[in-house]
Order: structure tokens, then sequence, then C-alpha cells
């Protein structure tokens, strides 16, 4: 009896755990400083510009939303309540540094460089929207949750092979977490040492699954863990937490110390798509009002109003700017021209194969 | 010219390609230091290192996300699917992201990656590492489909593919690999892709087939030539896009079509053929085409797959059966 005893005791005491995990936060939800030494290094002006991608991208997201609601947009994904997620983390990276985005993340491919007008295009399932401009170094939003992760680490291995110092951050969301690609994707990083951040935004929903149904974990960043890599969480409501974390991730990554895993907690405010989701049918009530009082945008203005760097002109000017610039963008994606299905089957492939060039003839006059 | 078996003359395209362009990278499940499971990439890591030809986990999906990441970037990635049956892992890769990124991307990304995997039965190995999986691949537009039955052909297609700048699915047959042997040319040539091969002339009766069923279809004709009947012989090689010109061609000269593959009945090659002999070439024809095919199940167990698979006896009633029409 006392053998067995023994046993189970050695055997619990062999059970791996994990330690509880602190989230990383330099800004407090009421915009106070709590973590001196990790504020970033950025100039006023930078501290500023942060800011004013966070108002622009919100007032974006309210024209968006309502161009959706009139039909003047195809596919819609919100971003309330992930900008700071979405801009610090951009904001962290050079221009030859690579995006592999999932489709929410199109304010981060718009600030690396991606036209506004085409994302307009891409949203209404034009073939432009998908011709990035040379020189921005971004893929196609991706539709597969969690394919952007194998290949982010495709794409960071050629940098390194090309010896470029540049990194490759890629996005998916908690539910994205659950994919095998996923998993593999941070184990092929960590065997390979790639420069590669891979972001989570656990907003804490899959559509309507809430993340206590994708996953027994703690966290998600834990997950890193098992493929041995540097996995961390940060406040994703939190601009400067966001931009720190990012900074130093790709400073590892860019110094050949390998991946990252950061999973930057945020709350998806809108609803999943602008297809029909309804947001009340699976949160709970006091819900929205609990991260309310951590939205990003309100906590940053409260630290910069206390600097002296921000006032109500300065945020009617970036809200009359957005204004605009989603007009211009949206007509001009409307004067754009159409899509010819000649031009569509010569793009299948590099040279146009016999049988589809007899295919083609069906569509041409 | 050296007489080398089909495995070799893979190893051989390999190292061409390698050796002419310094974006070529081959990687896989045991391709490093063990050079495959087939010692298709024997020698390779030790002569062109580490950097160049690389084992990774033992993971489908993320061979096939690397393959097209490096892709996008200029690299020409050869990955090596270790058997058929394993592309169920990476298969949003080979059948969605990889084809779909030229037209998505209105050309701005292309994705020149050649997936490698050996198919076929008749070698008694276990379960899903044998079956005849074209059909699926074949039914996915902007990915080719490529089979060789023999190691010229193996060479200089192989070459093509890696070269080609749009993905290619490059299908090795296990019982080709060390079962028959041909000249193989040194240094680069390549054979095209889209372009079918006439093994053997005949007047009488066309064979539509690759792979394998190359060889067991000449058996057929062989003795069909011994009854009076001349058989054309038609190695497609290349079964997507499918080289029509020369099947229409074919089929002007004998009016008799049978198309013989070593995969299930339905859908498939044999049917898209039939439907695009339909389309363009009916009115040449005196009788129905036939198919020799797998029957619409799983492929056989190993102790009965010699049964199941298509037999120069079975392939030789269908020519009776088409010649008395």
């Amino acid at each position: 009896m006392a053998r067995t005893k023994q046993k189970a005791q050695s055997l619990l005491e062999s059970e791996i755990k994990v330690a509880p995990i602190t989230t990383f936060s330099v800004l407090s939800p009421e915009g106070k400083v709590v973590n001196e030494d990790e504020v970033p290094n950025l100039s006023d002006e930078q501290l500023q510009e942060l800011m004013k991608r966070m108002v622009f991208t919100r007032v974006w997201d309210q024209r968006a939303t309502g161009l959706a609601r009139q039909g003047r947009l195809g596919f819609y994904a919100p971003v309330a309540g992930q900008e700071a997620t979405m801009i610090g983390s951009q904001y962290a990276l050079d221009k030859e540094d690579f995006i592999l985005p999932g489709y929410r993340d199109i304010p981060t491919l718009h600030f690396h460089g991606y036209p506004m007008y085409q994302a307009f295009l891409w949203s209404r399932g034009h073939q432009h929207g998908g011709q990035i401009p040379e020189g921005v170094n971004v893929l196609l939003p991706q539709i597969i949750i969690g394919a952007q992760y194998v290949q982010a680490a495709g794409v960071a291995m050629a940098l390194k092979k090309r010896n470029t110092n540049n990194i490759v951050i890629t996005y998916t969301g908690d539910g994205g977490s659950s994919q095998g690609d996923f998993y593999e994707a941070m184990n092929f990083a960590g065997v390979y040492k790639l420069p590669v951040v891979f972001v989570v935004q656990n907003n804490r929903y899959a559509i309507s699954t809430p993340v206590s149904k994708q996953t027994a974990a703690e966290s998600l960043a834990q997950k890193g863990l098992a493929a041995g890599i540097t996995s961390l969480q940060v406040d994703g409501m939190d601009v400067l937490a966001v931009y720190q974390a990012v900074a130093k991730a790709k400073e590892r990554a860019a110094n050949g110390e390998g991946p990252t895993l950061i999973e930057a907690l945020n709350y998806r405010i809108g609803p999943h798509s602008m297809s029909g989701d309804d947001p009340t049918r699976y949160r709970i009530k006091e819900e929205p009002t609990e991260w309310e009082q951590k939205e990003p945008l309100a906590r940053f203005r409260t630290y910069l109003e206390g600097k002296k760097l921000w006032t109500e002109e300065m945020e009617t000017g970036v809200i009359e700017e957005a204004k605009n610039t989603v007009s211009q963008e949206i007509k001009k994606a409307d004067q754009y021209p159409k899509m010819k299905m000649a031009d569509l089957i010569d793009s299948m492939y590099e040279t146009t194969p016999p049988h589809l060039e007899e295919q083609k003839a069906e569509y041409v006059d | 010219m050296a007489q080398l078996t089909m495995v070799k003359a893979i190893n051989d395209a390999l190292r061409v390609e390698l050796s002419k362009d310094e974006n070529t990278l081959i990687f896989g499940e045991d391709v490093g230091v063990n050079g495959g499971v087939f010692r298709a990439t024997e020698n390779l890591q030790k002569e062109f290192g580490v950097d160049r030809v690389f084992d990774t986990p033992l993971a489908e999906s993320g061979i096939g996300g690397l393959a097209v990441g490096l892709g996008t970037q200029g690299f020409r990635p050869i990955a090596e699917i270790q058997f058929i049956g394993f592309i169920f892992e990476a298969m949003d890769s080979i059948l969605v992201q990889a084809p779909r990124l030229r037209y998505r991307s209105g050309g701005r990304y292309s994705c020149p990656v050649t997936f490698r995997a050996p198919f076929g039965a008749g070698v008694k190995s276990p379960e899903l590492h044998s079956d005849s999986l074209e059909g699926l691949i074949t039914q996915t537009p902007g990915i080719k489909v490529v089979c060789p039955s023999n190691p010229y052909d193996a060479k200089g297609l192989l070459i093509s593919a890696i070269r080609d700048n749009d993905p290619v699915f490059f299908m090795e047959h296990l019982k080709l690999y060390f079962s028959i042997k041909g000249e193989v040319p040194e240094g680069e040539y390549t054979v095209p892709i889209g372009k079918a091969n006439v093994v053997k002339e005949g007047k009488d009766v066309s064979i539509f087939t690759y792979g394998a069923m190359v060889h067991t279809s000449l058996k057929a004709a062989e003795a069909a030539e011994k009854e009076g009947v001349s058989v054309e012989v038609i190695d497609l090689r290349t079964l997507s896009p499918l080289d029509m010109d020369t099947v229409v061609q074919s089929i002007e000269k004998t009016n008799r079509a049978i198309i013989v593959q070593e995969a299930p009945k339905q859908a498939g090659v044999a049917g898209e053929l039939i439907a695009q002999i339909n389309e363009k070439a009916i009115f040449h024809l005196e009788a129905p085409v036939l198919r020799v095919t797998g029957p619409s199940t799983v492929l056989g167990f190993p102790l009965i797959e010699e049964e199941w698979l298509p037999s120069p006896d079975r392939v030789q009633k269908a020519i009776k059966k088409v010649m008395s029409y």
C-alpha cells in the first residue's frame, strides 16, 4: 500500500504545471502608466500618430459598417475594440517586414501600404482588390482560418534565407488558435528559429463561440510553450503594451532568436461580420459594459490629454479627415473598371492552356 | 546513356535543378540524411547542404504552408509528401492556397511549387499509401497534374514541373520506382507538360492511359496484335490539362477508344476524358468509349490488390468488346 502511495505522489509531482500568467500592460484602463520601465521610446509625434490612426480606424469602421448595411460593401468584418492591437502591432514594423493577415486585419494592411479603395474592392469581390501594389509587403487577407500561420513560416524562412533582417507578423483569433495549422506553424517556426511573430487577437468570440468553448487551457499564450517558443499575453486594448511587445519580439526575431507568440486580449465590440450576425444571441448582458471600461481609444486619449498631446480639436480634425478619405476611396472603388471574364480566365495560369482558351471564347464577343 | 530506374531518374532531375537554380529547395519528411523513404532524394543534402535540402517536422499541412509561403517569395519549393494518402492533411495548401494565389492576387503573386508524392498499388503497401487520388486534384483549376510512366519521362517532366511558374502535383508510381529501367540522358532536358505520348502506334483501337497502366495496356496490346487487332497506346503523361489534340487525332484514325486507369471507376480522369471525347470526337466513333478501371470501391487490400487492379486480361476483354461493334 505504502509503495503505491509513494508512486502516486511522484506521478503527481511529475505533472507539468503552467505558472499563473501575468498580462503585460503599460497603461491601466484609466490611462495611467502602470509599467514605467516598459513605456516604449516614442516621440510625442509618434504617440499622436498612434492616436490619429486609432481614431481614423474607428471612423472608417463606422462608415464601413454603414456602407455594408446599405449593400455598398460585400464581406466586412468590423474592427471596433481591436484598434490598439491592429495599430500598435503594425506601428512596430518596418516597411520591409511582411504581414500575413486574417480577413479582419484590413486596417493593419492599410497602414502597411495597402490602399483603402482596394480594400473596398476586395470586400465587394473584385479581383483588383487582391492586386497588392509592388513594394507593399503583405499577402492577401486569408479566408481559411489558420492557413496564414503555416504560410507565415514559409515567408519567414524565405526572409531568413535571403538574410534580410526583416520579420513576418501574422494574425489570427481565439478561434484560429484551435486549428492544427496554428500549432504546426509555431512548431515549424520553433524548429527552424524563424523570424516570425504570431499574434492571436483573443477578442473573446469566434462568431458566437466563446473562448471557454475553444479550449480548456487557461490562456492561448501558453499554447506556444508546447512548441518551445517565447510566449506572452498582452493587454490588447493598450496600444503601448502591444507596440512594446511586438517591437521586442521583432528585435528578437531579427537577431536570430526565433519566433514569439503574442496573445492580445481585446474585445470585438461589433458583430462578427455584416452578414447577419447578431451578438445579442450569444453575449452575456453585462459583458459589453465591462469591456467598454477598457476601451482602447478612451484610455489612450486620457493618457495623451494628461501629457497635453491631444485635444478635442485634433480629434475632430482626424474624424473629418477619415470621413473625407473614406468617401474619396469608396468613390475610387466605384469608378474602378468592371472585371472581364477573359481577364479572369487568363489569370488562372501563367500561360492559358488550350482548354481554357477554348472556354474563354464562349465569353468573348 | 545510362540505364536508370525511375527513382534514380527522379533523383537526377532534382540534382539538375538544385545545381541550376539556387532558389530550388527540397523538403519533406525524411528527405535529408535518409534521402527519402524511397531514396528519391539520396545524397542531395550531402551535395547541396541542409539549407537547400532539409527535413521537416511530421506535419503535412505545415509542409504545404511552408511551400506556399516560400513560393510567394521567389523560391521554387519542391515539397515531398511521403505517401499519397497523407496529402489529405495538406489539402488546403495543395487544392486551395497554391492553385488560387495567381487568380486571387490578379497576378501579383504566383506559387511555383512542385508537390511530389508516391502513389499506386501493386506493391502491397499498407492502406492509404498507394491510392490513385489524381481525380481529386484534376478537379481543381490552377494546379497541373503530371504522372510519368518511365524513367526518361520522369526526369524530363519533373524538370518541367519544377521550372513551371504554376503549382504542379507530380505523381510517382510506387511500382515503377524500381521495376523498370530505361535510358536517361545526363544533364538537363525537358519533357513538356500538357503533351501526351504515342507509345505504340496502331490502326484499330486507341488506348488512353497513364502511370503503371501504360505497361498493363502494352501487354494487352501485344496480345491483341497476335489476334490481328492493331492497338494504339497513348500515355497521357499530363492529367491536367489533358492533351486533347493528341487524343482526338488518334480517335480520328482508329475510331475506337478505351481508357485504362488504376483509380476507381467513378468520376476521375477517365470520366473527364470521355466527356471531352464526346464534345470533340463523337462523330469519329464507331463504338462507345470503354473504361477499364479499378471498381468503385476503396483500393483493394494488399492480399487482393492484384485482382482489384486492371489486368492485361481485362484490357484485352475490353479490346474484344470495343471491336465487336
